[in-house]
């Protein structure tokens, strides 16, 4: 601060948003900045990110807001309560369990999924369409073939074929769905690598003798980076639809673990009487899903202004 | 002569520029289904530790698994039983459904047309709604009606599809009495009514049986309703995107200055180029309901491939859960590459110079 050039002390919005950067984290905090300033405009993507944030609250402190057992039930007096019995907020179910513990204990099922999918689609894809973008030729063909051939096949079908040979469970579940999501990653990445391949900051740094090893995962990833995030997290709103669609039918997380479709799978013998068993689990994953389209909605938007509004 | 020798050179290059093009598609094709081949093959054949076992059990003797493993050529390399896999599928050997002891393909023909009657009734229906309102919207950009249809969309993304049908089977079947039970068609009808294309809804219509008709309608109205939502959510988001990138061409510009009236400029020049890359969106949202009509066929006991890949999954039925996965998939490819096709004859921009 006493370098001797300020003339006057510079707040810290007039430091994020110089047009003159002094070190790289300036540089970088400022864009960041830009972008917040981008998406926190926007109302809608707000409320998405209070949805997600909400969403990784409940999951972390489960134990201590369920204000019940979600697995174990009060089977003798409290079956199919509706809402709003006794400190049932919103009722229970068929075993007399807490439908609202269960559901707050199902966030970190939910979270889970939407977790370890991006974590295994994401770099696969990513890795895929780097390579095939940078390499070109005969490794570009027949990596875009097989991405090609994995795009145009039915994701929920295929992965109901994985788990009925695998078995159901949350983890095959999850596995099923990271397989059939990463080739639209693959083909955006490539789609990324192929506009910075030729530019001159590649050239530069293949000059000073840098292998293309390096070259990809260090000046051509990152480039990547922006569009893959928004396309994860609009992505994600479809992976929890499908792991709560396998779930429904009884291939995702068993019984009695407080999975939302299985849930809802449970409620369906109730629903012509007993609404509210099935009724709440989907009120859950509506409002997850809507979340994650209205942040990736936003991100899109903050990241990318070019395609704003559409 | 200069210039007819140059046109038959252009001639020519076209023609080799269309082989070229037919090739390719071929190409494209054949390696698409080959995957597919491969992925079922895969989860079939070589997950399962053991298929014998499955077969047989346990307890059979060490004869008898020996002789079933060589019968389903379990003894040789894994590419000449991919080989052998392939030749069977291609003959319309998809083995034998243990829950129906019909063959696969036997039980698919039966239940394929109910799943492409529902998804042909939701794609209508969401094209139908969709594009109007995808054009309303793009036209009154940042109104309250662009902000509603949007909104619409988005919870149509947002929402699963199985939750959504199980709430409008209490409300307007527990509650209303307003549609019929969950399957296709009443009991009472079942065995008076000889369909003929298998599509029920238009065979009734054809015969003119209003009364089976309407039974008809009563059953598929709410499902083919639900999956024209979904599509709807997609072909109306789409629809906006591409009428506003259109609505900012010169020729717009140029049309209102001609003095055209604002509905001729929209619904006869805008939207007849948007619609190109519309008929693409059409076909994979068509693609897309004929999977994910699994869903709700389960819901409403519909008797398609959704219903029957399900039940066949609970008895552990591995063969008709690949058939059913190999008939959508092949629908679902073949869509896709349709719509790539269409959009490249269709657009003029794509074609050769």
């Amino acid at each position: 601060m006493t370098t001797g050039f300020e003339t006057a002390p510079v707040s810290r919005r007039d430091w994020l948003l110089s047009d003159r950067p002094t070190s790289r984290m300036q540089a970088r905090l400022g864009r960041a900045y830009m972008i917040w300033l981008r998406f926190s405009a926007n109302r809608l993507a707000l409320a998405g990110l209070g949805l997600i944030l909400a969403l990784i609250l409940v999951a972390i402190f489960a134990d201590v807001l369920a204000p019940f057992d979600p697995v174990q039930g009060d089977l003798r007096n409290a079956r199919l309560l509706p809402p709003g019995t006794g400190s049932y907020l919103l009722g229970t179910d068929d075993q007399g369990r807490d439908i609202l513990s269960r559901l707050i204990h199902g966030s970190r099922l939910t979270l889970a999924v939407v977790g370890l999918v991006a974590v295994i689609a994401a770099p696969l894809g990513l890795l895929v369409g780097t390579v095939a973008g940078y390499a070109g030729g005969w490794v570009d063909a027949v990596l875009m073939r097989i991405t090609d051939i994995f795009l145009a096949f039915p994701k929920l079908v295929l992965a109901l074929a994985f788990v009925a040979a695998l078995g159901p469970g949350i983890e095959n579940a999850i596995l099923a769905i990271a397989i059939t999501s990463w080739p639209p990653y693959a083909r955006m990445a490539r789609a990324e690598t192929l506009g910075v391949r030729h530019s001159d900051y590649i050239a530069a740094v293949r000059l000073m003798g840098a292998s293309p090893f390096r070259i990809v995962l260090r000046h051509v990833m990152p480039m990547c980076l922006s569009s893959l995030i928004v396309r994860v997290t609009l992505d994600m709103a479809g992976i929890i639809l499908t792991a709560a669609g396998l779930g429904f039918l009884g291939l995702g997380a068993q019984p009695p673990s407080p999975e939302w479709g299985a849930m809802i799978a449970s409620g369906r013998r109730f629903i012509l009487d007993q609404w509210w068993v099935a009724t709440m689990p989907g009120i859950a994953i509506l409002l997850v899903s809507l979340g994650f389209n209205l942040l990736g909605d936003g991100l899109r938007d903050a990241l990318d202004p070019r395609e704003a509004g559409r | 002569m200069t210039v007819t020798a140059s046109t038959a050179g252009r001639r020519r290059a076209r023609s080799t520029k269309i082989l070229f093009d037919v090739g390719r598609f071929l190409v494209v094709l054949i390696t698409t289904y080959l995957g597919l081949l491969a992925v079922t093959f895969f989860i079939g054949r070589v997950i399962p530790i053991d298929p014998v076992l499955a077969i047989l059990g346990d307890r059979a003797p060490a004869s008898a698994i020996a002789r079933v493993r060589a019968e389903m050529g379990l003894d040789l390399p894994i590419w000449q039983q991919f080989l052998i896999y392939i030749r069977q599928i291609l003959s319309g050997d998809f083995g034998t459904s243990v829950l129906t002891t019909n063959p696969v393909l036997t039980d698919i023909a039966r239940v394929f047309p109910a799943t492409l009657e529902l998804a042909t009734f939701g794609t209508l229906i969401g094209t139908i709604v969709g594009i109007p309102l995808g054009v309303l919207a793009a036209v009154k950009r940042d109104t309250l009606i662009d902000q509603a249809v949007r909104l619409i969309g988005l919870i149509g993304y947002s929402i699963p599809i199985f939750w959504l049908a199980l709430l409008c089977l209490l409300l307007f079947y527990g509650k209303l009495d307003w549609v019929a039970f969950p399957g296709r068609i009443d009991i009472a009808y079942e065995y008076t009514f000889t369909p003929i294309t298998q599509l029920f809804l238009l065979d009734a219509i054809l015969q003119r049986e209003w009364d089976v008709a309407w039974d008809v309608f009563r059953h598929i109205v709410l499902p083919g309703c639900l999956l024209g939502y979904v599509s709807l959510a997609y072909i109306s988001r789409m629809t906006r995107s591409f009428m506003l990138t259109e609505l900012g061409q010169e020729y717009v510009v140029a049309a209102r200055a001609k003095g055209l009236s604002e509905r001729r400029i929209i619904w006869a020049h805008v939207l007849r180029n948007a619609a190109v890359p519309l008929v693409t969106v059409i076909a994979l949202s068509y693609a897309g309901l004929l999977e994910g009509s699994v869903l709700t066929e389960t819901v409403f006991s519909w008797p398609g491939v959704g219903l029957y890949i399900t039940n066949s999954l609970q008895s552990a039925d591995m063969n008709a859960v690949l058939g059913g996965t190999l008939v959508i998939g092949s629908a679902f490819i073949a869509l896709n590459l349709l719509s790539d096709l269409l959009y490249r004859t269709l657009d003029p921009r794509t074609r050769a110079r």
